[in-house]
């Protein structure tokens, strides 16, 4: 009987489950998984709060509800894991071992890696939407600000959903044009890139949007500090940018569980190997999702590809065969750009995002790197996708590989 | 792809002018990089350039944020020392190739 262990029960960690209960008998393997919350969180929603189309209830499931029975579910956080060892501590000195671990963890915003971020204005005027906390305080904020200097700022790449901070300086256009009040708004998007987005198409794109809607780019502004006082960010090549109320993408960082087991990079993320999904040092661990170093975007439909890589992965080599199952860093991301429309990118590590039709070529119904009303009614249906589908592990007429058919190059 | 004759070395390079081939560097190359981009290199910078290059021979993915714990130069001084756009520079500068976007 061998003994697989999941850490973290969010997207990645729920999807592993679900296949892998499916996939082996009861005798076979006894599977665990691990989390120290209760609630999963419908990530993809956090944006949709602080302009009141989405609350708390729409975004919130109990994490019991998606892990299949015949899996161990423990809640309880994890102190440490000792991979020479094969086991996790858990707190109260419960020991979990394993043979094969598959690490789920995510990532998460750190405020106090900026130095000012996590001052007297946090949650008053400076705030992320990030975290449940974050949209709801915005959602407070919105509601009776009259206006001013917004200004949405990425601290540094890599960040969870790269299109997400453009998706809320979109959306905040919208709100505030609704509300009537968009004149007295002065929108900033301020990034530490060259342009709006990270690749050359998608970045023309998304940048004439931006452009098309009356907010200001500011690139290249690498953040040192948030001054309280003055109601600046400060560059470290000593730009400042002044604001009323500031949203922030603050560094994101791997599981502080990660450092202490000694097995990240400098914020936190396990060298992966970006074919297999194994883990670059120990041969009986998987990493999937956002706390893996691969070089493509940290995002569910990353996880939700991923997932299929790993779980074949791991049966090769549960079963002595070698791994073939190569990922291909697949990415698809519907973009909200306001006013009841909507983008879609999918790319991988090789082809940046082109445009033309997804999911079937020629057909649609949605329309890759175009602003559309039926892309956006994709983005809205999708959640219950996530729900129903794809965390339960339910066939979706997507292929984990990306595909060029259907699109232009 | 290009040659260019840089400092009286015949060199190979990208559309956006870093080199295809690090180990066609030296140090007379990268004063010459450095005086197109408006800096006149020190020793700091040259230590700074070591460190990308052995770096980047070990195979590791470079970031601002890693530069500036190397204990050569903070991120503050690395802004200072290579204006406008740190790592993309001193990469040009040191010969080795552009760092990889961020996705």
């Amino acid at each position: 009987m061998k003994k697989i262990v999941i850490l973290g029960a969010g997207t990645g960690g729920t999807i592993m489950a679900n296949k892998l209960r499916k996939a082996l008998d009861k005798g076979e393997a006894e599977i665990t998984i691990v989390d120290r919350d209760k609630t999963h969180y419908y990530q993809p929603g956090l944006l949709f709060i602080p302009f009141g189309i989405y609350n708390r209830d729409d975004v919130i499931k109990p994490k019991a509800d998606f892990i299949p029975p015949g899996v161990k579910l423990v809640f309880k956080s994890i102190e440490k894991i000792e991979p020479s060892e094969n086991r996790v501590l858990l707190e109260g000195g419960q020991v979990l071992n394993y043979d094969y671990l598959i690490i789920a963890t995510g990532t998460n915003i750190d405020i106090d890696e900026t130095p000012g971020m996590n001052g007297e204005l946090w949650g008053k005027r400076i705030f992320d939407f990030y975290t449940i906390e974050g949209a709801t305080a915005l959602r407070e904020f919105f509601r009776d600000w009259e206006g001013g200097n917004m200004v949405v700022n990425v601290a540094e790449y890599p960040i969870k959903c790269p299109v997400a901070p453009l998706e809320f300086t979109f959306l905040a256009d919208s709100y505030f044009t609704e509300a009537g009040i968009r004149d007295k708004v002065n929108i900033s998007y301020v990034t530490p890139l060259s342009g709006a987005f990270t690749k050359p198409k998608a970045s023309k794109m998304l940048g004439e949007l931006l452009v098309e809607k009356n907010i200001n780019v500011i690139p290249e502004f690498s953040l040192e500090s948030v001054d309280n006082e003055k109601r600046v960010i400060r560059s470290y090549d000593e730009r400042e940018v002044p604001f009323d109320v500031l949203t922030i993408i603050p560094t994101n960082k791997g599981s502080a569980l990660v450092e202490k087991s000694g097995m990240g990079d400098d914020l936190n993320f396990i060298p992966t190997d970006k074919y297999t999904l194994r883990s670059k040092n120990y041969e009986n661990i998987f990493v999937l999702g956002d706390a893996s170093d691969i070089p493509t975007s940290k995002a569910g439909s990353v996880v939700h590809f991923a997932s299929d890589v790993v779980f074949d992965n791991l049966m090769s080599l549960m079963e002595g065969r070698p791994m073939k199952a190569k990922f291909d860093g697949h990415s698809n991301c519907y973009i909200e750009t306001g006013f009841g429309k909507g983008s879609i990118i999918d790319f991988n590590y090789d082809t940046e995002p082109l445009p033309g039709t997804f999911p079937l070529p020629g057909i649609g119904p949605f329309g890759l790197l175009q602003n559309t009303k039926m892309n956006h009614y994709g983005k809205v249906l999708f959640r219950w996708l996530y729900w129903h589908i794809i965390l339960k592990d339910k066939e979706l007429p997507i292929e984990s590989q990306m595909t060029m058919a259907g699109k232009k190059l | 792809m290009a040659q260019k004759t840089i400092a009286g070395h015949s060199v190979n390079l990208t559309d956006e002018g870093y080199l295809e081939d690090h180990t066609q560097w030296n140090s007379e190359i990268a004063k010459e990089i450095a005086r197109e981009e408006g800096i006149e290199l020190t020793d700091k910078h040259f230590q700074v350039l070591e460190f990308l290059r052995k770096k980047f021979e070990e195979g590791t993915e470079l970031t601002i944020r890693k530069v500036g714990k190397s204990g050569i130069a903070d991120i503050k001084e690395l802004y200072r020392l290579f204006p406008g756009g740190p790592l993309k520079k001193s990469s040009r500068i040191a010969g080795i190739p552009k760092p990889t976007s961020c996705v």
